[in-house]
């Protein structure tokens, strides 16, 4: 019988270290899905962040370095402007990308740098035990906010797509999650589309991907995903953001 | 005007990839380079910051091309984060330092307070740069031209460090426009796509084992520093064979310390020029030769003292080394030095 079902040729044969039940893993295999179903293993330069994902090196099978904490937009910035005919990608989670990276990732849309962003938001810092992130929801413990997210003394959740769509040199930003099979389906269209965008020199796009963290959540993985569908969409709805750049 | 000669010695090496952030007193150079690389279709970017410039950088430099980046000594402090990975990395890059008076915003006068954060590593971990210390405009071109070719050659950051003196400072500068850069050795590290090899990355977290433990590699980071002592150290000894005290001062300082060697010389005092010409490697042995005759040192810095202590670990003897600084006040006159010198007996 043939194999329907087999690993992506842009992926590594390893077992990863993620944590079980965490969307890292569904969001690896998408990305290199459409890596492998675009051609470009061999063009493609990534950039992994701090924080979790930090050893995707060890799990995808092109070319991959290591951007320091939040300045992986910037990184990419440099590999793509010398690079212009390779697909350029950053790998961000939400501690790296909305908190100690704005700067960095404000400036690269405004550049409308021709470069792909995965913005996987969990809304917790996964490697450094759950602390809270800039996009915790209001209410939700961690382990900086033991007395739950209070706005009055923590502030609100940055909800970063908005924030970059009024800026013109960013072309494609759209939400998706992997709580559902379904949704993983529109998770790899998205990234297809994001590639696609910085294939044709379009510019600057973004996919933030809602993903679960069930330990620091304190939740199942099943439990996690459904509290992803209903709570976490509720502070960050599903689709796209913004289509289409005012760039000349 | 030496930032400017220190674009054109960047560009007359090739190096086609600049990224940069206003600060003064290096502004000329940034804007040198916005106008330079236009013509060779190079890359200049004004970064959003400090950081961001030397990572992008680090991203220019991990696809393999030469680049560089400016700023002075503020912004200099935001780039040690980059410098440290870019180290951890060993990835070749240049790095300007036009620095000013600190500590926190000091002013812009010229000094050489940043002479710790340049050589002892002022980010995290056992790294070295080669730190340049030119003392003329020429210098400004020549050492940055020759920066690129250390950074290729060993992979790492190599800094220029000058003040804002010379930044600032106009005289003649010769080059042969039809000069060659330095030869571009083959970088197969560099992330360019899996294209008939092995994917391959970049990094500087090292969680292995054995041959891919961090001991293992910051042993091989300190074999190649070791290397470097040995081949890449300059410096230039000015009427000092036969003299009995000895001015060590550089960059600026050291261009004024060798008029006071000329001038009480005529008035026949042995005095002679000790002039690091690198800061890091640092002529230790060359000061160490002189210390086993009976000379005094005289340390001339614009700084609280910083050189100084490599002086005194290079000679041995406290006692005879004496020190004067000044400290984001100016520039020490020549008749200053000399009377600092008479004082010190």
């Amino acid at each position: 019988m043939a194999k329907t079902f087999t690993r992506p040729a842009s992926m590594k044969d390893a077992m990863t270290h993620y944590c079980p039940g965490c969307g890292h893993g569904i969001i690896h295999r998408v990305l290199c899905e459409v890596i492998d179903e675009l051609g470009i293993r061999e063009k493609t330069v990534a950039v992994a962040p701090v924080g979790c994902a930090v050893l995707a090196y060890d799990y995808w099978d092109f070319d991959t370095t290591e951007a320091a904490h939040g300045r992986t937009p910037a990184v990419a910035t440099g590999i793509k402007r010398v690079l212009p005919d390779r697909l350029v990608f950053t790998y961000q989670g939400d501690g790296d990308l909305a908190a100690i990276g704005t700067a960095e990732i404000i400036h690269a849309g405004a550049r409308g740098e021709n470069i792909s962003v995965i913005f996987v938001n969990n809304g917790v810092y996964g490697m450094t035990g759950g602390q809270m992130a800039p996009t915790t929801l209001v209410g939700q413990t961690t382990a900086t906010t033991p007395f739950t997210r209070r706005p009055e003394k923590d502030g609100f959740p940055l909800k970063v797509l908005e924030m970059m769509s009024v800026l013109p040199g960013v072309t494609y930003l759209e939400r998706t999650s992997v709580h559902s099979p379904g949704e993983v389906v529109k998770t790899r269209k998205a990234i297809k589309r994001s590639f696609q965008t910085q294939l044709d020199r379009k510019g600057f796009s973004m996919v933030e991907v809602i993903a679960p963290c069930p330990i620091y959540w304190g939740l199942t993985p099943v439990m996690a995903m459904k509290r992803i569908q209903e709570d976490v969409l509720k502070a960050y709805p599903l689709g796209v953001v913004k289509e289409g750049s005012e760039r000349i | 005007m030496g930032n400017e000669a220190c674009g054109e010695g960047a560009i007359q090496a090739g190096c086609r990839f600049y990224a940069g952030y206003p600060i003064t007193p290096q502004n000329e150079l940034t804007a040198y380079m916005s106008r330079r690389m236009e013509g060779v279709n190079g890359t200049f970017i004004q970064a959003e910051s400090e950081l961001s410039a030397i990572n992008m950088v680090f991203g220019a430099s991990v696809a393999g091309m030469r680049a560089m980046t400016s700023s002075s000594s503020p912004g200099i402090s935001l780039k040690q984060e980059g410098i440290s990975y870019l180290s951890g990395c060993e990835l070749p890059a240049v790095i300007i330092d036009v620095m000013r008076g600190g500590p926190g915003l000091g002013n812009i006068s010229p000094s050489q307070a940043d002479y710790f954060q340049a050589t002892k590593g002022g980010g995290h971990g056992d790294y070295h740069m080669i730190v340049f210390a030119p003392s003329s405009v020429q210098e400004m071109f020549d050492f940055t031209y020759k920066a690129f070719g250390c950074a290729d050659k060993y992979r790492m950051p190599v800094m220029v460090l000058a003040d804002g003196m010379l930044g600032q400072m106009m005289e003649p500068l010769e080059f042969d426009e039809d000069m060659k850069p330095p030869a571009v050795v083959s970088k197969p590290w560099a992330l360019t796509g899996a294209e008939n090899r092995d994917a391959q990355s970049i990094k500087s977290l090292r969680l292995g084992s054995g041959e891919a433990s961090l001991e293992r590699h910051n042993e091989k980071l300190q074999e190649k520093y070791r290397g470097i002592e040995k081949k890449e150290t300059l410096v230039e000894m000015y009427r000092a064979d036969d003299a009995e005290k000895v001015i060590v001062a550089y960059g600026s300082v050291g261009r004024i310390a060798r008029s006071c060697v000329d001038s009480l010389r005529e008035e026949g005092e042995k005095v002679g020029l000790v002039r690091p010409r690198t800061l890091w490697p640092f002529p230790h042995e060359d000061i160490r030769r002189l210390a086993r005759g009976k000379v005094d040192f005289f340390v001339v810095e614009m700084s609280a003292g910083q050189m100084v202590d490599d002086v005194r670990l290079a000679v041995l003897d406290d006692d005879r080394v004496s020190f004067y600084g000044r400290m984001g006040g100016g520039i020490p006159e020549e008749k200053e030095i000399v009377r600092r010198l008479r004082d010190k007996g």
